[in-house]
């Protein structure tokens, strides 16, 4: 009971009301900036070259103001939204016209998760196994190589990264494909040849993912391990005959793990918004690549229900990670 | 002057301060440039480096070399203002939250920590969409700032947060310090080491998002940045087409100034950390 209380119930207040912050700044910014989404649409459609008698330019209007929910005031929009984001009706998608935002949705998530999932796993792992054994050997020289070539990683954004991998293994050497989730024409099937496929045009867009975010992992993890191996009962355990293989898995493993989860939880946007911005560099056939054609086309529902739902799905992450967090803290106990 | 020797001797402070240097220096170039960035055809196009052309031309009749000039001064003008500004809101809000505490305290970090984890990206593609026409390099700016204080205001609230407790707040309370003088005078000198170093942290953040932003069309194309050069390289196909002194000098030049301007706030945020400082000067 006291743990619902003083550990489950704050977080989930704070999760409901980080989602309900986030969908409420979503919802105002098109409705505080200057130009009127409708207007701009028909200025496209007219760019298009499309005309239209006097009469039908009424209709249409009235029709997209309908279908971007503003109708009414200000008050009777918002609740609109909400009611309409609890069923999960996210509206059609303008480009694609009556196909419905969920289902394009839905067909792009797969390669996102599948991409996000490995690579912040395979991050997360090798970043604190090789972080940490480079903080315990902080002073052999690969130790400070690889210091040394985090340095250079670390400030580079997302975007120049992997351009940059782009242009050294794609168009230099040719190791790899330029873009694409799958070869043209390839069936997805459950047969090897699909899927060394999948893994073979998604080799690039992992690794710069791993790299970038591995190498965060990497120097937090080298810095909290120095930090601990220096602590006095590290010492007094050395000095006291505790192998080192306890006193590595036991004390000091034991005591570095648990800022780097809290890091991990607090990580998650960047690394959501990282792996946007990596699959419209390689044209991998996710969230981020629907994000690029839904911008060339100003479809305003589709970005709408992407911002939602990226919102929805981190901090859902982030409660998660959290959760767990007192079964790895022994710290923590509300029994 | 010894604190510059002292930082001299790192070579990350060296390197960075020579990268910045040229940096400014080109920017700075772009008060004479004999070209105007906004217009098409002023010389011929498509031409490979040359003594006339130093850095090649490109497929809009645009001298690189002076196009690159007026992107590295524009992207150091969006990353000041935003760099700058988000600053003050971050000093504002991480010394309140952190003197005042109590429910002020937590709805201001409550702000923050949303901020860190919504998805920015989105919210800024959003944003751009929506003001596309009137984006100018003061807009972008301010956008940048709005949204990216959080953090850093919650580094200087957990210094403030101990500061506090020192003996000499205790001491100019009991005094008669006013709250708006302990904080300026008092708090202030501890915090500008911080502060220094996330003003080049946010100014890197700035870059790379108006690199995004570009890369995606949602700024003026026409204002030369190091993200508009990058777009317009990849839209005529240089890769493909072979014109590599094109689509290199954005990027190159903006992995020199993200590892310069990371290294300089690594090394001296390290000096001002004495602990380590005594590691490497052994002082």
């Amino acid at each position: 009971m006291n743990f619902v209380k003083r550990y489950l119930l704050p977080r989930l207040i704070s999760y409901f009301l980080v989602i309900w912050l986030g969908i409420t700044v979503v919802f105002f910014i098109p409705r505080l900036t200057p130009n009127d989404p409708v207007i701009r649409m028909i200025d496209q459609m007219r760019a298009r070259g499309s005309t239209l008698e006097p009469g039908a330019m009424d209709g249409i209007i009235e029709d997209l103001t309908r279908m971007y929910g503003l109708e009414g005031s200000w008050l009777d929009q918002y609740g609109d939204m909400w009611g309409r984001l609890v069923r999960g009706d996210f509206g059609v998608s303008f480009f694609q016209f009556p196909t419905p935002v969920n289902q394009i949705i839905g067909n792009a998530l797969p390669w996102t998760l599948g991409l996000l999932l490995s690579t912040t796993a395979i991050t997360f792992i090798f970043g604190n196994v090789i972080g940490g054994i480079a903080g315990y050997y902080t002073r052999r020289r690969w130790s400070r190589a690889l210091d040394a070539l985090a340095m250079v990683i670390r400030p580079l954004p997302y975007y120049i990264f992997a351009f940059s991998l782009l242009l050294i293994f794609s168009y230099l050497v040719r190791w790899f494909p330029i873009t694409g989730g799958s070869s043209l024409g390839a069936l997805p099937e459950f047969s090897w040849d699909y899927i060394k496929d999948v893994l073979w045009h998604s080799t690039l867009p992992a690794a710069s993912l791993v790299v970038l975010g591995g190498v965060v992992v990497f120097q937090t993890m080298k810095l909290l391990v120095q930090n601990v191996n220096s602590e006095s009962f590290v010492q007094y355990a050395k000095l006291g005959g505790v192998t080192e293989d306890r006193i590595v898995s036991k004390y000091i493993i034991r005591n570095a793990m648990l800022p780097q989860i809290t890091g991990l939880a607090l990580s998650f946007g960047q690394i959501f918004s990282g792996a946007l911005i990596t699959e419209i560099v390689f044209g991998y056939p996710g969230i981020g690549m629907l994000l690029y054609r839904a911008i060339l086309n100003g479809d305003y529902n589709l970005i709408m229900g992407i911002t939602v739902l990226s919102i929805v799905g981190i901090t859902t992450a982030i409660l998660l990670v959290d959760l767990t967090y007192p079964f790895l803290d022994p710290r923590i106990r509300y029994v | 002057m010894r604190l510059l020797r002292d930082l001299f001797k790192d070579f990350r402070f060296t390197f960075s301060f020579i990268v910045l240097l040229i940096i400014l220096f080109m920017a700075l170039l772009s008060l004479f440039s004999p070209y105007d960035p906004t217009l098409w055809y002023v010389v011929p196009r498509d031409l490979p480096p040359s003594p006339a052309y130093l850095l090649g031309t490109d497929s809009n009749g645009q001298d690189i070399f002076w196009q690159a000039t007026f992107a590295v001064r524009n992207s150091l003008v969006v990353s000041l203002i935003s760099g700058l500004l988000s600053r003050a809101i971050a000093i504002l809000i991480g010394m309140v939250a952190g003197y005042k505490g109590g429910t002020l305290d937590r709805v201001l970090m409550f702000l923050g920590d949303s901020l860190l984890v919504i998805p920015l990206v989105l919210i800024f593609v959003m944003l751009a969409m929506m003001v596309r026409q009137n984006m100018t390099l003061v807009t972008l700016g301010l956008m940048l700032a709005g949204f990216g204080w959080a953090w850093d205001a919650r580094l200087i609230r957990s210094m403030v947060l101990s500061l506090r407790e020192r003996e000499f707040t205790k001491t100019a309370v009991l005094s008669g310090t006013g709250t708006i003088k302990l904080v300026l005078k008092e708090y202030m000198p501890f915090t500008m080491p911080l502060i220094f170093s996330t003003l080049i942290n946010n100014m890197s953040w700035a870059i790379g998002i108006e690199m995004f932003l570009a890369i995606l069309g949602l700024v003026n194309l026409n204002i030369p940045t190091l993200g508009t050069m990058l777009n317009w390289a990849l839209h005529y196909q240089s890769i493909l087409l072979g014109r590599w002194w094109w689509i290199l000098t954005p990027v190159l030049l903006s992995l020199f100034v993200f590892i310069a301007l990371y290294w300089m706030s690594v090394s001296v945020s390290e000096y001002l950390d004495p602990r380590t400082r005594i590691q490497r000067v052994g002082a």
